[in-house]
């Protein structure tokens, strides 16, 4: 993201508000999928430049609520706001300021790793197709040589490197991952983290199944549990291990 | 990056939107140039098509609606291809997420996806056409003003096979429902295109007499579909 963009919007009307609201928001979220309720009556909040553990076992709803909060589904019922904006109303003012790393690499397989970023850069608007930026992103991750491999060519960790610089290509506020470090290896979670690791400037919602991991790393913690929240802990109110670990047992 | 103006659609909007219609259409190109997966089967198609009715109907000219109904159906069908694979990669490789994660009106996907489908009927014709004329036409006169009403019958294709295509693309059934629920739907643009070409391809030459009106209603259906497309694709868009 451009960041005389991002000035321009804050000195928007408005802008007071956007800039003390957390960064997200949801208040009583239902989402049904049919008759059946994937997720009950959730609510959190994450302040801007925090980290928010998503934890629950399969099906609980975490990919779900991921992505509501990044646009791509709407909640049946309840309040979301992310960014300080109201979505889905508001949505057009949130995408391109978040970025998203889903179970899905969101890449083309018959485009190079390198045309894959310029073709984002390009949706995203930044300056010369976001040339200089993918090629300090791709060499961030260990992909310089291999930019012009076709993702259909490449490897399912190389694949998720690449999945890791499409989402923070725009220098996102808000980072959604879910399961960042799946396929890959040691080496490839630890060049990864160097980009969608901690920054004070940026916000992030993480689903991981390292539950000791995961709390490290965060600031909030959130348990699901068949769609509803069974633990939600802030700032000063720690969820313990083993209480995330009750969770995928169902004990709690 | 969605700047302040896209939201009240100042001119802002028609930048990026132009800039992100440029970005989805030359990927869409560039796939298609490296994978050949639509254009190719669909000229297949049409030549092959051309052969089975030159020797099925054992004719070697064709003249009036009779060329004219065997030139359409086939680029029709051959549209029918291209069309049931416009949105597989967004699908399957989930460039539609990728695209609604970014500050991009869903109209400039719908643009992108409408003038590729463009150039892919325009290639068909460019090979199609002069294949038919050799194997159909006594006289070449009315090819000419005939590419016209293809482009017209293109553009009424894209608008609506692009809005139909959308809808069937996160269904299984999607190969059955989209020729369901698009057949239907181009009855008129046959109709009006039918109508105009059997006057170009008539036996001894073209004859221009009431083909105004033809092409009058098949302009008239391009710009009610691609204004109709325009209005509710976003809402398709969403889920």
């Amino acid at each position: 993201m451009g960041k005389l963009e991002l000035e321009e919007r804050t000195a928007d009307s408005g802008s007071a508000r956007r800039e003390l609201a957390d960064a997200v928001e949801l208040s009583g979220v239902w989402r049904e999928f049919g008759d059946r309720p994937v997720l009950r009556d959730v609510s959190f909040a994450l302040a801007r430049g925090g980290t928010l553990a998503l934890l629950g076992p399969n099906g609980a709803g975490k990919t779900t609520l991921l992505r509501i909060v990044a646009t791509l589904l709407r909640p049946s019922h309840g309040e979301v706001r992310v960014l300080g904006c109201s979505l889905p109303a508001q949505a057009h003012r949130v995408r391109g300021r978040l970025g998203y790393l889903g179970h899905e690499p969101l890449l083309y397989r018959d485009l190079t790793a390198a045309e894959n970023l310029r073709f984002q850069a390009r949706l995203y608007g930044l300056p010369d197709d976001g040339r200089g930026r993918i090629a300090e992103l791709l060499d961030t991750v260990g992909m310089a040589r291999r930019a012009n491999e076709l993702v259909r060519n490449l490897s399912a960790g190389m694949v998720q490197r690449l999945a890791a610089c499409r989402s923070v290509l725009h220098d996102p506020e808000l980072l959604l991952l879910d399961e960042p470090r799946s396929h890959l290896d040691p080496e490839g979670a630890s060049l990864v983290e160097a980009l969608i690791g901690r920054r004070p400037d940026r916000a992030r919602v993480l689903v991981a199944h390292d539950i000791e991991g995961a709390l490290g790393d965060s600031d909030n913690a959130l348990a699901l549990a068949a769609g509803g929240a069974v633990a939600y802990s802030g700032p000063s109110t720690g969820l313990s291990v083993g209480d995330a670990r009750a969770i995928y047992g169902g004990a709690l | 990056m969605t700047s302040p103006e896209e939201g009240t659609g100042g001119p802002g909007a028609r930048t990026h939107s132009l800039r992100a219609f440029t970005a989805i259409l030359a990927k869409d190109l560039r796939v298609e140039l490296r994978t050949l997966q639509a254009v190719p089967a669909m000229v297949l198609f049409a030549v092959t098509t051309f052969v089975l009715f030159r020797y099925g109907l054992d004719r070697t000219s064709l003249s009036g609606s009779l060329a004219a109904g065997v030139l359409l159906a086939t680029v029709l069908f051959a549209a029918i291809l291209a069309i049931n694979r416009l949105f597989v990669p967004e699908r399957d490789e989930g460039g539609f997420d990728a695209i609604r994660l970014a500050p991009v009106d869903g109209s400039a996907l719908l643009a992108a996806k409408a003038a590729a489908l463009i150039v892919y009927l325009v290639v068909l014709e460019a090979v199609a056409l002069p294949v038919f004329g050799v194997f159909f036409l006594d006289t070449w006169t009315g090819v000419a003003p005939l590419a016209g009403v293809l482009l017209l019958t293109d553009l009424g294709l894209a608008a609506t096979g692009v809005l139909v295509s959308q809808i069937g693309a996160n269904s299984r059934a999607r190969d059955l429902l989209v020729p369901l629920v698009l057949l239907p739907l181009l009855v008129p643009v046959m109709i009006a295109a039918a109508n105009s070409a059997q006057r170009l391809l008539a036996a001894g030459g073209p004859s221009y007499g009431g083909i105004g009106k033809w092409l009058a209603v098949l302009a008239l259906y391009d710009v009610t579909f691609l204004l109709v497309a325009y209005a509710v694709y976003d809402f398709v868009l969403e889920d």
